[in-house]
């Protein structure tokens, strides 16, 4: 009994430690044909179409929703203080630093990551790609490799658009709606915002998240199990897994680099 | 999938108008600018700097000219503040600084007054006249002791 126990331990370990390696493997192997030609350029712009355009209309309108809340919150908050003046500064400080690139990563992740891990699943399930394996064409450079770059290309745009259409719908709320002074607002953000310590931390950010849904969503769709129910665990794992691992990221640049 | 050119078409849009979203992010909300080679670069040195931090502004008459870019002590462990200005500025060589706080509770910021002489400030050199900041604890503090509380 004992000795199944720890027989047990070290399968576990064993296989632990391989799963590690097809990951790494499979990183590795995407980095590699990103750096090696042929580029099928005309394949990524297709998947920036898919991942970037398609999502812009669900990320400006979140943004301009998350905007607006931001202001009505932050005002009704500063106003106990008598500091409605610094609505700017609240309002642009936690979009540029945290919830822009955070929020974007989840609808994205949601929105686009899902559909890339079911478009590679069912490929694999249907046989698609051992189909461009017999035409002697590396799946991981033709389908991944593509998608991959195309998240971590479009991340950062759409967490920028996300930030701008949040910063104008906080602008709507508060000078519109509430009577801050227009100028005011802009200027107590402008003043609180650094390119160093928040544009540049929002960048990281997004780069990171875009790379991190990116390498998810591609893997858990090349490794499902070629079943219907694998198609749907690939979608549902790589959107759970997807967010859970932006959130903690996102603790650990924060944690790390105080952005 | 719509025909290749339309599809090319919208990608490019859509990075024109993400990059255009960067850099609004960058240069507007975030003051990134392009400083020139030549900003003139003189040196301030302080008794005290209460509050003062290294990019407030530099205002000559209530103008805004330039910047600190850093604080740090001197040999004497004096506080030594090295401003950013705009290098076109004619400055006299007696030319004093001194350490504001706009309004009662606001932001601290250094304020130059030209003087009068000949020659001019050239990069590296240091202001000779400062004035510190104004610490509200160490006023009260003489207020106490002059007044003679027993």
């Amino acid at each position: 009994m004992k000795m199944t126990a720890i027989e047990m331990l070290g399968f576990r370990t064993v296989s632990l430690v391989a799963h590690l390696g097809r990951i790494a493997a499979f990183i590795g192997s995407i980095g590699l044909h990103s750096v090696r030609p042929p580029w099928r350029f005309r394949r990524l712009v297709g998947e920036v179409f898919d991942v970037g355009v398609l999502s812009l209309a669900i990320v400006c309108l979140s943004g301009a929703t998350v905007g607006a809340v931001l202001g009505l919150q932050g005002y009704t908050t500063l106003a106990r203080f008598g500091a409605e003046n610094s609505l700017g500064a609240v309002v642009g400080i936690s979009l540029v630093r945290e919830l822009g690139p955070v929020l974007t990563a989840l609808l994205v992740t949601g929105r686009a990551g899902s559909a890339m891990a079911a478009e590679i699943a069912s490929m694999l399930t249907t046989e698609q790609l051992d189909g461009l394996r017999m035409m002697s064409i590396d799946p991981v450079d033709f389908v991944v490799k593509p998608k991959a770059l195309a998240m971590l290309i479009a991340m950062p745009m759409l967490n920028a658009l996300f930030i701008c259409f949040a910063l104008f719908g906080g602008y709507l709320v508060g000078v519109q709606l509430l009577g801050v002074d227009g100028g005011t607002y802009v200027t107590s953000m402008e003043d609180a915002i650094t390119w160093e310590d928040d544009v540049a931390g929002t960048l990281l950010k997004s780069v990171v998240f875009g790379a991190l849904v990116g390498f998810i969503a591609t893997y858990r769709g090349y490794t499902a199990t070629p079943t219907s129910a694998g198609v749907s665990a690939a979608t549902t794992g790589t959107v759970v897994v997807g967010s859970v691992t932006v959130l903690l990221f996102d603790y650990v640049i924060t944690a790390l680099w105080g952005v | 999938m719509q025909p290749s050119a339309t599809r090319d078409l919208i990608v490019g849009l859509f990075v024109a108008v993400g990059l255009a979203a960067i850099a609004y992010l960058s240069i507007q909300v975030g003051g990134l600018s392009y400083k020139g080679p030549g900003g003139l670069r003189v040196y301030a040195v302080f008794d005290e700097i209460g509050g003062l931090k290294p990019r407030a502004p530099v205002s000559i008459a209530g103008v805004i000219v330039g910047q600190v870019l850093s604080i740090d002590l001197d040999e004497g462990l004096r506080a030594r503040v090295t401003l950013d200005v705009d290098p076109r500025l004619q400055l006299p060589s007696d030319t004093s600084a001194g350490i504001r706080t706009s309004g009662l509770l606001g932001d601290q910021f250094i304020a130059l007054e030209p003087g009068a002489e000949e020659t001019m400030l050239a990069a590296g050199d240091q202001i000779v006249m400062t004035e510190s900041a104004l610490s509200i604890e160490r006023l009260i503090g003489k207020f106490v002791q002059n007044s003679g509380v027993e």
